[in-house]
């Protein structure tokens, strides 16, 4: 490898000043309370109100209904599109684009038309899993779709019959675990797009994380920030932690 | 180990035939292979014995019992692909046990089958090693030891070597049929690489546009190939076309020594076949009347031999095969006397 020249520095430099800035800000600001005065305040207020562990809940459930939805329907059907059907690839690739060009306001209002049932499901918040399954999939899409492009999907398949096995023992034994990669990531893509998502469930009157901290904000701008951050170092902590998990034993094909 | 009958198979990809009628037995512990250039239908063959692919028409039928709608997991028949083929979640040893292991097989015995099969290919000190920390032809030695292990009826392997270089191919095919031996399992090898179907297999069955032209042992095809293509395709030589006129064939008005011309009507249409190693070089002095004489246009050096590249007076191409020391003499441009035992050339009918 070559040594990264002043260019490579300054641009990386740049880089890190970009993103790191808005963040400081941030964490300056949920630490400021007043004149010079610096503190913790705005977390223990965070900390001492009742809605957050609620609302933060809320979030993670439904963040781990939609990558359990997403994750059951896409898998298979994704397998079973590249063994059987590659013809209908572009047919796949349109619907997972089309949630990027439809705007978020313009899905609420067709979702509530069209789902008016079952009450147990409209009734309560999990309703939102519906459309989080949507916004998420363009991302869940793209992560099955590298992972899957880079193993010889239909010689495994092949390999596997020829050695006896059915069908189902090949996607849990062999496909499923070979896409450890994809697979942690898409759920990854997806946990952030829900936490992180406010319109739906503003709009349909449900507390999540995001409407919390959005109200929050309105009467306590230090603790939307301190929330901000708090968010992101749980988002980081989650990164972290899926990078160590991929240090296993197991290694995708592509790694050297 | 079980013999394998292949009777009127027959398949179409979108209206073109891929395979018409095509008749092969395969003997119980036989290594055969299936030789053709690219599209000639040995790979579709090898995939509708696999079970891969239904036949259109036709049955195939293994140790006697009909398997044509059978499914290929059922069918226990070892495969080896072309590459990428083991799992890459597993190592070496997890790859040969998955056969065992998704038939029920216990443990222990799962693990003792596998280690012995690795130990068969070489590779017992990679047993913990994953498909990418092993070599190309490494990764096919676990394959071929993975298709073992669920002691196949028969045992397929689709063009396993082509995917490697020369020297580890060489080193690699020749394991195979050790390991073919060792085992006797009923092995058929696709391949578009003659060297390897002629140096290896019991028997070769050269293919061309979905039909068997030739199944024979190696030696047969090669000194007495059946047909036109089989003779082209089969190593290397010259093809003269003439007409026959009693134990010789008129080309480009010069007759050619050919005794196996007298089994042809005379005037009949013919090919000769002369492979470089039956033809001999004189000087210019020992031209009689009929001598077939031609120009030296270039030379190959192979080592011991050295191929010579005449061309006749009528323009058509003729090579000898020379020990090197004697072709060393030879200069480019001058004309010599080509000549061969007349039991030599193979004839055979014009096609096409």
């Amino acid at each position: 490898m070559t040594r990264m020249g002043v260019g490579g520095w300054l641009t990386l430099s740049f880089g890190a000043v970009f993103f790191m800035v808005p963040l400081v800000m941030t964490l300056a600001f949920s630490l400021w309370e007043g004149g010079d005065r610096y503190g913790f305040e705005a977390y223990h207020l965070l900390l001492a109100s009742p809605q957050l562990p609620e609302a933060f809940l809320l979030s993670v459930e439904l963040a781990l209904s939609t990558i359990a939805a997403l994750l059951l329907l896409l898998v298979p059907g994704m397998i079973f599109m590249n063994i059987y059907a590659p013809g209908l690839r572009p047919a796949f690739e349109f619907v997972a684009t089309l949630p990027f060009v439809i705007p978020a306001i313009a899905l609420v209002a067709g979702l509530t038309s069209l789902f008016s049932g079952p009450e147990w499901l409209i009734g309560t918040p999990f309703y939102l899993v519906i459309p989080y399954f949507f916004l998420a999939l363009p991302f869940v899409y793209r992560a099955l779709d590298v992972g899957l492009r880079a193993i010889d999907l239909t010689v495994l398949t092949e390999a596997g019959q020829s050695l006896g096995a059915s069908l189902p023992q090949i996607i849990f034994l062999v496909i499923v675990p070979s896409l450890r990669t994809a697979l942690v990531g898409s759920a990854l893509l997806t946990l952030a797009v829900v936490i992180g998502e406010f319109t739906f469930a503003n709009v349909l009157l449900f507390r999540t994380f995001a409407v919390f901290m959005n109200q929050v904000g309105r009467h306590e701008a230090q603790g939307a920030a301190a929330l901000s951050v708090a968010a992101f170092l749980l988002t980081w902590a989650a990164m972290l932690a899926v990078l160590l998990a991929g240090r296993g034993k197991t290694k995708s094909p592509g790694d050297a | 180990m079980a013999n394998v009958e292949v009777a009127n198979v027959g398949k179409s990809f979108a209206g073109r035939p891929v395979l018409s009628q095509l008749d092969l037995a395969i003997d119980a512990g036989e290594l055969i292979c299936l030789l053709g250039p690219s599209g000639c239908g040995k790979t579709t063959l090898l995939r509708i014995i696999a079970g891969f692919i239904a036949p259109d028409a036709g049955r195939v039928r293994v140790g006697g019992a009909d398997v044509t709608d059978m499914a290929a997991s059922a069918r226990r028949m070892g495969m080896v692909f072309q590459a990428y083929s083991l799992f890459p979640n597993m190592t070496a040893l997890e790859n040969v046990r998955f056969g065992p292991r998704v038939a029920g097989v216990a443990k222990a015995e799962q693990t003792t089958r596998a280690r012995s099969l690795l130990d068969m290919v070489g590779l017992s000190e990679h047993e913990h090693k994953y498909a990418h920390q092993l070599s190309g032809g490494q990764q096919q030695r676990v394959a071929l030891a993975r298709a073992l292990a669920v002691q196949p009826q028969v045992l397929l392997l689709d063009e396993p070597l082509s995917a490697l270089d020369a020297k580890v191919r060489v080193q690699l095919r020749e394991e195979i049929q050790r390991i073919q031996r060792e085992t006797g399992v009923t092995t058929i090898l696709v391949t578009h690489d003659q060297e390897e179907a002629l140096s290896i297999a019991d028997r070769v069955a050269v293919m061309h546009q979905g039909r068997l032209l030739q199944v024979d042992r190696p030696a047969a095809i090669y000194r007495e190939p059946a047909d036109g293509f089989v003779a082209r395709f089969i190593g290397s030589g010259a093809v003269l076309s003439g007409v026959t006129e009693g134990a010789a064939v008129r080309a480009g008005g010069r007759l050619l020594p050919a005794s196996a011309a007298g089994a042809h009507p005379a005037g009949r249409a013919v090919d000769l076949f002369l492979r470089p190693e039956h033809v001999r070089i004189a000087p210019m002095a020992e031209a009689g009347p009929d001598a077939v004489i031609g120009e030296i246009r270039g030379t190959v050096f192979l080592g011991a031999q050295t191929r010579v590249h005449m061309v006749l007076a009528d323009g058509a191409s003729l090579w000898a095969d020379l020990p090197s020391v004697q072709a060393e003499g030879l200069t480019i441009g001058v004309r010599v006397v080509a000549r061969w035992d007349e039991a030599a050339p193979r004839v055979l009918p014009t096609t096409g």
